[in-house]
């Protein structure tokens, strides 16, 4: 049995505890509030930016098609894109995205595949190295808040391995962010370009598309800035599922401190009765052998 | 009262304007083009210049980055890359 310093200091240990994991909790929620904003304003521009190369897709085929719309023709070897965060505290969140990473690894290498990563965030690359170090060819830091600049940076280096042969596939792994409650990994293929087919077609009333300069010149441009466009809004997604997640697991955490503290006061306040009831006997049967 | 154009700019970050305009200025690629209501489909690619926008003699203008215009029967969309207000 501990002693009642023991218990106390225990209780104020978890206390102190309970506090940091509240000022977590409330922290990421402002934080998600901001995180939420930035990945729905970044919607219109993604969805419009996909419906126009899905109509600029259906003109555009056969010989003629961009490499990154078109792929190489095999899928052989795949490159997968791993985004998660760069920080932990967030329950199951990355350990979900790596996960599914995991998953679509083996089932790539059981297809006699050959697999190749790209890890963004510190904690992907943390877990993923255990595993398949020798398949990561490159990590880069999530660093903070989401930018077009690491977007970029991404889209620059899957480029410059597609446009070198290394790579035929390229799938991007990522959390998608449903609501507050449920976000869950999802895979979507970046090379070739997933064209949405139901994009909304637009109605020419007969008239003739222009365009200026020619078709697949206009393609050739806007494949690579859809390519950063998907990276960033994947980002933008992560970071709010991340804060999402981190407010459910602090809040949890904190509940939990809650629970623990009521137990152990109620053990802390039976130990101290106890003791005084010892005494008391103590005493009266000090007196009474008198 | 002549037709107004529905317009919206949007950048990667967020939408910056949409609404009914008058007339909207764009530097494409091959060259300045002026887009009004009822224009014909119509797609372009963008360099770095100022986006005007002119509604009821009032303009305002964008300072774009790459990014495309993209005119369809409901009206222009400018996908910039990098967008910010500018001054006139």
């Amino acid at each position: 049995m501990a002693s009642l310093k023991e218990m106390r200091n225990r209780i104020g240990s978890v206390k102190a505890t309970q506090k940091i994991t509240k000022a977590m909790q409330m922290v990421a929620a402002a934080k998600l509030r901001r995180a939420q904003d930035a990945a729905q304003s970044a919607r219109p521009y993604a969805e419009r930016m996909a419906s126009v190369i899905a109509n600029l897709a259906q003109g555009v085929s056969g010989e003629s098609a961009p490499r990154l719309l078109a792929g190489t023709g095999r899928d052989d070897r795949h490159l997968i894109v791993v985004a998660s965060s760069d920080r932990g505290l967030a329950g199951g969140f990355n350990t979900s995205i790596v996960r599914a990473a995991r998953e679509r690894i083996s089932t790539l290498q059981a297809a006699g595949k050959d697999v190749k990563l790209l890890v963004v965030g510190k904690k992907a690359r943390d877990q993923l190295r255990r595993l398949h170090s020798e398949k990561i060819i490159e990590t880069i830091d999530a660093g903070g808040a989401p930018s077009m600049d690491v977007a970029q940076a991404v889209a620059d280096r899957i480029t410059a391995l597609f446009e070198a042969g290394d790579v035929d596939v390229v799938t991007l792994v990522y959390s998608r962010f449903q609501s507050v409650v449920s976000q869950f990994p999802t895979a979507r293929r970046l090379i070739p370009a997933e064209v949405v087919v139901d994009a909304p077609s637009v109605d020419l009333k007969g008239a003739v598309y222009e365009y200026e300069p020619s078709e697949e010149a206009i393609l050739e441009t806007l494949l690579p800035r859809n390519l950063t466009i998907q990276l960033f809004s994947a980002m933008l997604e992560n970071q709010a599922g991340f804060y999402a997640s981190q407010m459910t697991a602090m809040d949890n955490a904190t509940r939990n401190a809650g629970d623990m503290i009521a137990s152990l006061t109620l053990q802390y306040n039976r130990t101290r009765q106890a003791q005084i009831t010892k005494e008391l006997i103590e005493i009266i049967s000090g007196a009474e052998a008198i | 009262m002549a037709d107004k154009l529905h317009f919206s700019l949007v950048s990667p970050e967020r939408e910056l304007y949409s609404g009914l305009v008058d007339q909207v200025d764009a530097p494409g690629t091959e060259g300045d083009f002026g887009v009004l209501a009822g224009h014909a489909p119509f797609m372009a690619t963008l360099r770095e210049g100022r986006v005007i926008v002119r509604n009821e003699g009032r303009e305002t203008a964008y300072e774009v980055k790459g990014g495309f215009a993209d005119v369809t029967a409901s009206g222009l969309t400018i996908l910039a890359e990098q967008a910010a207000p500018a001054p006139i």
